[in-house]
């Protein structure tokens, strides 16, 4: 069994392969698609004609496009992104030094959405058309429509603000942690609970369960074991899913707390029209989302038995 | 088209859609009835009285440059109103052929459109409507086309899937065995039936849509100041956050107010035009 499974997991990471060689020639003609000349661009505004030729070189854009693109990848497979062209430190370095708060925001906020999300799923559930699923849901509801960066501020503006309970952004200890994973996770809170009440509603619904509640198993064990168990797989889905939405969240969640990641990072690279910046940040945040979802794969096949992974 | 008879019945017996109706119907008559209530310009700057709290002059406090702040949220209705309507437009006029034709033609065609898709779902869909802005550069019509690009493969797979399981029905397998030509097919039999969902999808893509522009605003990367729209609005109150919390609070209410009614009206749709659901 175990070495199946372990056959799968490398299947299913050779065939992640192709979708990432994908997203390396996304990005690399994303950016060669800049209106105008890529060079003069990222050279800026006030470089004279021989620094756009030197950059046009640097970037290798006068060999075919094709030849580019493999230098591009050698450099990549070789952990070179290019450096940047506002501090010209290399782009690796750059991102490295903003991966952590980037990684701990998203993982604090998906295991928090994840927790809060299937408990409020599970009480909606079980206690369809109470006055407290009427709460949760009416609550799941704002949580997909309120902006992320608008509960930040006003998240911001009750504790830091007024109360004073809390710090209003920067990057430290727990504390710092508090608002910004709350308004980061609010959205997928909000997704994953509501997944998980309708896809334990049509469970309870199953053979299984009704025979499991005739022969006498009490309440909470017909959820806890029998139902919860296949409803489990499609919100499994949405988790995986909500990594995406969270890291996206994370690059207005970052603007909103001044939080030393890759978001920040970004968004400044895009003001500054810092290219190489640009591509590097992309191409970690793409992997980083591929690497989740193969984890939910993996998982999937961990979690549904009746999946065969021969 | 096959008839859902009740479909509006079942629409207005729906209370939360009635609500997301409502809210939107108040925007759009603020909106049409903004020249002729509001005195403000929304674009004129007034130094005279920057930064003043909300008062009965001011309903909503001034901005920084002394613009009222209720006039800009209401001009601002339609700049996310029309974002949010031509990227998702956009978006389906993308997704929804690249859907059918792969859907029912299957084959070479559909395994390499599916890869196409799973590329450009291989990125979070903030991230690839910033990185399109990264490209374009700024303003209206790029947050258009980023938000719009950005969402049509959700289109692309939602159409797919449904023209898949239609293709198999024997009407369909009929209508080929008689003769009917191909476009004819898709167009008559495969594509009303992309409707309800395609419908319901676009609601709330709407509201989805409204809130990536929102976002883009807020990070100083969609449109363009002064043009009052509600994110970069917000994005400029931050900074006043602590001395002027109203500058960055009201916008944020009219679009959690926006998103919730197309997400309300979306969820109404949904129940409305599947005869499997049950009014509760």
């Amino acid at each position: 069994m175990s070495t199946s499974l372990g056959l799968y997991i490398l299947r299913r990471m050779a065939l992640a392969i192709p979708t990432l060689l994908g997203v390396t020639i996304i990005i690399f003609l994303l950016i060669r698609l800049i209106p105008g000349d890529p060079a003069r661009v990222i050279a800026g505004l006030n470089a004279s004609e021989e620094d756009v030729q030197r950059m046009r070189v640097e970037l290798g854009l006068t060999r075919p496009l094709h030849v580019q693109y493999a230098i591009f990848l050698n450099g990549l497979l070789h952990g070179n992104l290019g450096t940047s062209a506002a501090t010209r430190a290399p782009v690796t370095e750059e991102i490295a030094i903003r991966l952590r708060p980037t990684v701990e925001l998203a993982i604090s906020s998906i295991v928090v959405a994840t927790v809060v999300g299937l408990t409020a799923g599970i009480i909606s559930a079980t206690r369809q058309y109470s006055t407290l699923d009427y709460v949760v849901m009416s609550v799941a509801l704002f949580g997909v429509s309120i902006p992320v960066f608008w509960l930040g501020l006003m998240l911001m503006l009750l504790f830091s603000v007024y109360l004073h309970l809390l710090p209003a952004g920067g990057f430290g200890g727990p504390a710092h942690f508090v608002l910004p994973t709350i308004a980061l996770a609010a959205f997928s809170i909000a997704i994953i609970a509501r997944m998980t009440r309708s896809s334990l509603l049509e469970t309870f619904n199953q053979d299984y369960v009704r025979t499991a509640r005739a022969k006498g198993v009490r309440r909470p064990a017909v959820v806890l074991r029998h139902a919860l168990k296949n409803a489990l797989i499609p919100v499994l889905t949405v988790i995986g899913l909500q990594f995406g939405t969270l890291l996206g969240g994370a690059i207005l969640t970052e603007t909103t707390f001044a939080w030393p990641g890759m978001g920040r990072l970004l968004v400044n690279a895009i003001s500054s029209r810092d290219y190489p910046v640009i591509q590097g940040i992309v191409l970690t945040f793409a992997l980083m989302f591929a690497a989740v979802n193969l984890t939910v794969d993996v998982l999937y096949a961990y979690v549904d038995p009746r999946i065969h992974y021969g | 088209m096959p008839r859902r008879p009740g479909v509006l019945r079942r629409l207005r017996r729906h209370r939360t859609a009635v609500v997301g109706l409502l809210i939107l119907a108040g925007f759009i008559v603020a909106t049409a009835l903004a020249p002729a209530v509001l005195p403000y310009d929304p674009n004129m700057a007034d130094f005279d009285h920057v930064l003043l709290w909300p008062s009965p002059t001011h309903p909503l406090g001034t901005d920084q440059l002394g613009r009222d702040l209720l006039t800009r949220i209401v001009y601002g209705t339609r700049v996310s109103f029309l974002i949010g309507i031509l990227a998702v437009g956009m978006s389906g006029l993308l997704g929804i052929p690249v859907g059918l034709i792969s859907g029912y033609r299957g084959g070479a065609m559909d395994l390499a459109t599916q890869r196409l898709i799973d590329l450009l779902l291989a990125f979070p869909g903030f991230l690839l409507a910033l990185t399109l802005i990264a490209v374009l550069g700024v303003g209206v019509t790029n947050v258009v086309v980023a938000v719009g690009l950005a969402t049509a493969p959700v289109y692309a797979r939602l159409v797919r899937g449904v023209a898949l399981s239609i293709k198999e029905q024997v009407y369909i397998e009929a209508a080929r065995a008689i003769g009917v030509p191909e476009s004819r097919i898709i167009l008559r039999h495969v594509l009303p039936n992309c409707l309800a969902p395609v419908i319901v999808q676009s609601t709330l893509q709407l509201g989805a849509a409204i809130l990536t522009a929102a976002g883009l605003g807020f990070l100083g990367l969609g449109v363009k100041p002064p043009t009052p729209e509600w994110g970069t609005m917000l994005g400029e109150g931050q900074t006043y956050l602590f001395s002027s919390w109203y500058i960055a609070t009201f916008p944020g209410i009219a679009i959690f107010l926006a998103v919730m009614a197309f997400n309300l009206l979306g969820d109404g749709l949904r129940d409305a035009l599947d005869p499997r659901m049950k009014l509760g």
